[in-house]
């Protein structure tokens, strides 16, 4: 029973949410349609390699640099968690 | 690949059209009429500054996205012969708004038979971040629209390790590049020269939406009579917006859309897929990132300080107190010299003159004059520090950290820059919610912002604790009258969040909302600027609050100073009846005739109609004048009680503080006690007393549905709040 849980729990796909402070990811794709156009306009195209910056004091929202630039885009851990990353 | 047919072929005559020499050979834009051009590109990427630089205004520069929201036009001397109109606009990362501040740039662009449609847009990009500067260039290029490519932010991109190479990029791209520094104004000579030429259409298009699609947008372009495809594939995305299309128009529209299976959201998100790939493939062969130790962004160091768990908000409660002291402690130098100046000035012309138009002069225009002048130090210094703020991007990190904590209260991160801007005025702060995109969030912001304590309320707070706190220190460093500044603020600021929660609950509308937003790089302020906004303000205040506030108190002394009828003669000749019978001093009698006029004058009965309901908030009549005054603008109070209180006082009573403090009730007590100043500074911190607010309010929110709500509400919690302090110290 609970290795089942576990695996499932590893089957499931990372979002930029899961991504720890200082680790990188590659874009898969983007969960959310409606979400997925302001996204894709500010950069995050799939593909696209985004670091976890940092978090803000109680943890919401984060800050992402987008692509090989150094560019800092905000957003809440809600909407990084439609972000899903390439294993 | 289907991509490469995309490309039209870059021929050497065509790219070398494109350098300066060459331009020369371009015919120049007829002298005539006067040319439109638009200034358009990302938020933050330098559009205001660059207006700034071209046609010598001070738009308001600072450095996060979402600074202007509203057009503004102003004109250019191009050169010797060759002037032009430039307009500055909102930001926006693409042809498909997403917020109200977005939407100026399409109401601008879709609609070509309109008078307003430019000639020519000059597109800025900010080339430390090109990539995803590039997809709104490639999108303008698309409409057809002639433009050149201001490059700016040079000395950013230069910092962090970007070389682009301008020459390939220009043939790429098929528009002239100027690489630029509009914060210093370098290359804006070469811009002008490019801008006062006649440009053609840019020679490349860089995306093709798919051929399924052709007959659907065929059919709206010719039945619209539009020069160009994409623009009929905008109009197929976004009818229901544009606000110049007849419903009928729409309604074919949505009939085409229908027929054909049209379907918005996928193809916008695969077009901006394609447009990034073609980006990518441009910028292979034009730039190069080197990355080194030195250029390792110096931002995210100040940040792990600046939005630390603990040090972060430590900090920006240290800022705001600051802020508080600055505008109580630091100001109170200069305004003591202000007061002197006003004073001799007073002085000299009554030793030296005689007369009722003295009086007028010395009892109406300067006492309320006086009540302005000496308010510029604070004002100056609020604005000061909402400058500095603005301008090296700590604002943008306060709404990241406080997001969370707004969202509780129906508010957004963004939220944040409306209500801390409204502490310094309200109407500029409540057309900075157009950059919320999510209608709740944005109408609640709007209505509570008024709450938030503007500069014109800081008269009446200086005045008024001045006259009830004492002056002293307080832990050694600050200052009591300060902290119970700062309170005011506070309670100000917790009635509008408590008051978003309240309405949070009640608009029952659920639209999703979301917090996706470009963190600037730290800059210094430009000094420059920040002297610009502050004289700029300081003038603002002076002028308009000074002209209606020597209105009112210019009507206001004649007011007080005629009564109905021969009501003045009658009230004089009571109190002398009186004075003979109780033997009153010459000098008291004076005193209860000149107050006797008062109140039997015009002034006095309208204050004496308002005075039962006002009473059980501890006013009289006199305070009553003063609160039908300031309806229209609040910052009129002090000038109102300075004219009211001089009327027939000793000349040598000088600041407002004495002419209050010099008040005594009917048992001939102070009148104004703890209790009286307190609820009068709670009524003042609630009150909607603001007709550019509720003027603002309606344009925002188109109706009044709003603005009248707004009144009330506020009116009402003034009134409660008044009740219960007077009710409770008296
Ligand atoms: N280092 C540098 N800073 C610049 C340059 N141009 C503008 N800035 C700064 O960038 C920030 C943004 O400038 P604005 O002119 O307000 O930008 P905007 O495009 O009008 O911004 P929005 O109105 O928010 O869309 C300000 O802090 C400017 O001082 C530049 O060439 N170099
Ligand atoms: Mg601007």
């Amino acid at each position: 029973m609970s290795s089942r849980s576990a695996q499932v729990k590893t089957n499931a796909p990372r979002s930029v949410k899961d991504l720890r402070l200082g680790e990188s990811g590659t874009i898969c794709c983007l969960e959310d349609p409606e979400m997925a156009l302001k996204l894709l306009e500010m950069g995050c195209i799939p593909g696209t390699q985004v670091r976890l910056n940092s978090r803000a004091p109680l943890g919401c929202p984060i800050t992402l640099v987008v692509g090989d630039e150094d560019y800092t885009l905000s957003l809440r851990v809600s909407e990084a968690a439609t972000i899903l990353l390439k294993d | 690949m289907a991509r490469a047919t995309l490309i039209s072929d870059p021929t050497g005559a065509a790219a070398s059209a494109l350098t300066l020499e060459a331009l020369r050979d371009v015919p120049p834009r007829s002298h005539r009429e006067l040319t439109r051009i638009a200034l358009i590109g990302n938020p933050n990427s330098g559009k205001s500054s660059l207006f700034n630089q071209l046609t010598g205004l001070n738009q308001k520069v600072g450095n996060f996205p979402g600074v202007t929201v509203d057009r503004k036009t102003g004109i250019s001397q191009l050169t010797a012969q060759h002037r032009a109109e430039i307009i500055d606009l909102p930001g926006t990362y693409s042809l498909y708004p997403k917020s109200l501040d977005e939407k100026v740039i399409t109401d601008l662009l879709y609609d070509q038979a309109s008078d307003q449609y430019p000639d020519f847009v000059v597109v800025t990009v900010d080339a430390s971040n090109i990539r995803r500067n590039l997809l709104l260039f490639t999108q303008l290029a698309d409409l057809g629209l002639p433009a050149v490519l201001a490059l700016n932010m040079m000395d950013v991109a230069a910092q962090h390790g970007v070389q682009i190479d301008i020459m390939a990029l220009q043939q790429e791209l098929g528009v002239p590049i100027i690489p630029m520094n509009a914060r210093n104004g370098v290359g804006i000579a070469a811009l002008k020269i490019v801008m006062s030429r006649q440009l053609g259409p840019p020679t490349r298009s860089f995306y093709e939406p798919g051929d399924d699609l052709l007959p659907m947008i065929r059919q709206i372009r010719y039945y619209f009579n539009l020069h160009n495809d994409y623009l009929a594939l905008h109009y197929a995305h976004q009818f229901r917006q544009i606000s110049f299309l007849t419903p009928d128009d729409k309604a074919y529209i949505g009939e085409l859309v229908e027929k054909y299976g049209f379907q918005a959201t996928p193809r916008q998100a695969q077009e901006t897929i394609d447009r990034y790939a073609r980006i990518n493939d441009i910028l292979l062969n034009t730039v190069t990132v080197t990355r080194t130790e030195k250029n390792e962004p110096y931002s995210n160091k100040i940040d792990k300080v600046l939005t630390h768990k603990v040090w972060g908000y430590l900090i920006f409660f240290g800022v705001l107190f600051m802020m508080f002291q600055a505008v109580f402690a630091w100001a109170s130098y200069p305004m003591e010299l202000i007061d002197q100046g006003v004073t001799w000035i007073n002085q000299l012309v009554q030793t030296n003159f005689d007369g009722p138009l003295v009086n007028l002069l010395t009892e109406g225009v300067l006492a309320g004059l006086g009540g302005v002048l000496i308010f510029i130090p604070q004002i100056a210094l609020l604005f000061a520090f909402i400058a500095v703020l603005e301008e090296t991007g700590y604002m943008a990190r306060v709404t990241f950290m406080m997001d969370r904590i707004m969202r509780k209260f129906g508010l957004n991160g963004k939220s944040v820059v409306p209500l801390i801007s409204g502490v310094a005025c309200a109407v500029p702060a409540i057309m900075s919610a157009r950059t919320i995109e999510n209608w709740k969030d944005r109408i609640i912001t709007i209505f509570v912002t008024p709450l938030m304590s503007c500069s014109a309320r800081i008269p009446v707070y200086t005045v008024l604790i001045a006259l009830v706190v004492p002056d002293e220190p307080v832990l050694g460093i600050f200052n009591l009258q300060g902290v119970a500044l700062m309170g005011l603020y506070l309670l100000g600021f917790f009635a509008a969040i408590f008051s978003a929660l309240a309405l949070k609950l009640l608009l029952r509308t659920e639209n999703k909302s979301y917090f996706i937003m470009e963190f600037p790089v730290y800059r210094w302020p430009r000094w420059k600027n920040v002297g610009i906004t502050i004289v700029e303000k300081v003038k603002a205040f002076v002028f308009q609050a000074g002209k209606v506030i020597v209105a009112i108190s210019v009507i206001l002394w004649v007011l007080a100073s005629y009564g109905p009828g021969n009501a003045l003669e009658q009230a004089e000749a009571r109190v002398r009846a009186t004075a003979a019978e109780q033997r009153y001093t010459p000098e008291y009698t004076d005193i209860r005739i000149a107050s006797e006029k008062l109140e039997s004058s015009y002034a006095g009965l309208f204050g004496r109609t308002l005075e039962p309901a006002i009473r059980p908030l501890g006013f009289d009549w006199k305070i009553g004048i003063a609160l039908i005054t300031s309806f229209a603008a609040r910052e009129v109070f002090v000038g109102t009680i300075s004219t009211i209180y001089s009327v027939g006082q000793d000349a040598d009573m000088r600041t407002v503080q004495q002419k209050l403090a010099a008040e005594k009730d009917d048992n001939g007590q102070p009148f104004f006690t703890p209790a009286r100043a307190f609820s009068l500074l709670v009524f003042y911190v609630f009150a909607m007393q603001c007709m550019s607010t509720l003027a603002v309010v309606y344009r925002e929110t188109k109706g009044w549905k709003w603005p009248l709500l707004q009144l009330l509400y506020m009116t009402g919690l003034a009134y409660v709040s008044s009740l219960i302090v007077y009710q409770l110290f008296k």
